[in-house]
């Protein structure tokens, strides 16, 4: 039997955010809506290692995606956000913000074709910036629904379903998206490229 | 320009479609024989569609459009031409039956005030410029482009008109389910009503993302089945009965990551009337 995932604590108080992400909202999307991903996971993984015909592992492969990509999402995401205490919203110089500009033209226009991107998903998913394993690019990727990021390394994730941000921005998604700009957490977004870039991971 | 003849019987669905150059239009050219129905046009570029009805009878009107030879000025002045239709009327926001608290406590006035004006409107504003667009494009792979955005937004107007019809204020009978042939339906196929209501909230809780759950009529089982659809997707494969939109915009403000508790509540202000209505006209 495979250990059990946990739900990992939030690296900041959960009004750290403010007024970004309000702390009604991190208060329910942390310890609700990532909670019951953690825990159906846990289900679905317990039911799978006691599945004995390939019939049965298959019917579990949707529970798996869905919550095993659920709780990685999040991780990613809790990670990847920071209170402006926290430097959450300055990108240094470095090498992270030489490739943004290199490929994006600029921090600006990689923010707004992000924002864009991410808004047009047709339904509940994640806006990614990636990078590209084989070109070593970064490039702006979405997933649908709990899809985890496979085709590139995860750099700089973002939910976009409606739990993330509708008690505070009602349908209006697009401030959502250009509030979050502010608690971005660039230093581990940096620590992901450089380390994708040394091809640890790939 | 196009042409275009009437057809007795009626036109049929067309099945086969014949393609010929512009330079192989021409009149006079015969009419097919009375049980062969097809219509000819042009479009702008002149390439001519022929909708032709399954089977053998494309062979024939084959053999009729290779007689098609003259050149394309000598069309005979009988014929009207008339301008392919271009961009449909446009769609609008259909009104709410009810006042926008009338589904208090069940759904609260804020979310049937920005579900209405705000999602729903976004939805007959995107097909809009969606269909425009669609119309105005000669390329086809600009319209292949077009098709998820007519699929997004047309399912999010179908969807939503459907849904606000089939929701009904306590004062107007919401939530009661006569006896008649839909319970009886709902008994038949389903064991109680009880035991739908379970099984059709179970089944939309568990969609994995956005979508709808659906109460649907198959016209192949004969059966009334819970169906869901992801995202806007419309139903299509059965005739739509009830349907409970499931994005979490439906249901957040008040309900929070709840859902269970806004299935439960739904049922309070669910129009059997109208759900019986469809039914009937379904299982006909």
């Amino acid at each position: 039997m495979s250990a059990q995932h946990t739900l990992p604590p939030l690296p900041y108080a959960y009004d750290a955010l403010e007024p970004h992400i309000s702390r009604q909202i991190m208060e329910l999307h942390h310890t609700k809506h990532h909670q019951t991903y953690v825990n159906a996971l846990n289900a679905a993984e317990i039911a799978y290692a006691k599945a004995s015909t390939p019939k049965e592992r298959i019917a579990l492969q949707a529970a798996l995606r869905f919550n095993g990509g659920g709780h990685i999402n999040h991780s990613l995401f809790w990670e990847n956000l920071a209170p402006a205490s926290a430097n959450g919203g300055v990108l240094r110089d470095g090498p992270l913000k030489e490739a943004i500009v290199s490929t994006f033209g600029s921090v600006e226009t990689f923010q707004n074709t992000f924002n864009t991107t991410t808004a047009g998903i047709q339904g509940s998913g994640w806006g990614w910036l990636g990078l590209n394993p084989s070109s070593k690019r970064l490039e702006i990727v979405t997933t649908a629904n709990q899809d985890p990021l496979l085709s590139h390394v995860p750099i700089i994730g973002v939910d976009i379903w409606e739990h993330a941000f509708y008690l505070q921005y009602l349908n209006v998604k697009a401030n959502y998206l250009k509030a979050i700009w502010n608690v971005i957490n660039f230093e581990e977004a940096e620590r992901r490229y450089v380390e994708a870039i040394n091809g640890s991971r790939l | 320009m196009s042409l275009q003849w009437q057809c007795t019987p009626p036109l049929l669905i067309f099945r086969n479609k014949l393609t010929l150059n512009s330079g192989d239009l021409a009149a006079p050219f015969h009419r097919p024989r009375d049980h062969m129905c097809g219509r000819v046009m042009t479009f702008d570029r002149g390439l001519v569609d022929v909708g032709l009805p399954s089977g053998s009878w494309s062979n024939a009107l084959a053999r009729t459009a290779t007689m098609l030879s003259i050149a394309r000025n000598s069309l005979r002045p009988t014929i009207n031409r008339m301008r392919v239709a271009r961009s449909a009327s446009l769609h609008t926001l259909p009104e709410l039956p009810y006042a926008y608290n009338a589904l208090e406590p069940h759904i609260s006035e804020q979310i049937m005030k920005l579900h209405h004006m705000k999602h729903h409107q976004t939805y007959v504003n995107g097909l809009n410029a969606a269909e425009e667009a669609y119309a105005k494009t000669p390329s086809m792979k600009e319209k292949i482009a077009l098709q998820s955005a007519l699929k997004f937004n047309g399912g999010g107007h179908i969807n939503h008109s459907l849904f606000w019809k089939n929701l009904s204020p306590v004062n107007e009978d919401g939530g009661k389910l006569p006896q008649g042939p839909l319970k009886d339906a709902l008994e038949r196929d389903f064991g109680s009503v009880d035991e739908f209501k379970k099984r059709f909230n179970a089944a939309t809780a568990a969609i994995q993302g956005s979508g709808w759950g659906w109460l649907g009529y198959s016209p192949a089982t004969q059966k009334l089945e819970i169906v869901t659809t992801p995202n806007q997707d419309p139903l299509i494969s059965h005739a739509p009965i009830i349907g409970v939109d499931i994005w979490e915009h439906a249901f957040y403000l008040q309900y929070h990551n709840v859902k269970a508790d806004y299935l439960n509540a739904i049922w309070n202000v669910i129009n059997f009337k109208e759900a019986e209505h469809r039914f009937l006209e379904a299982a006909e």
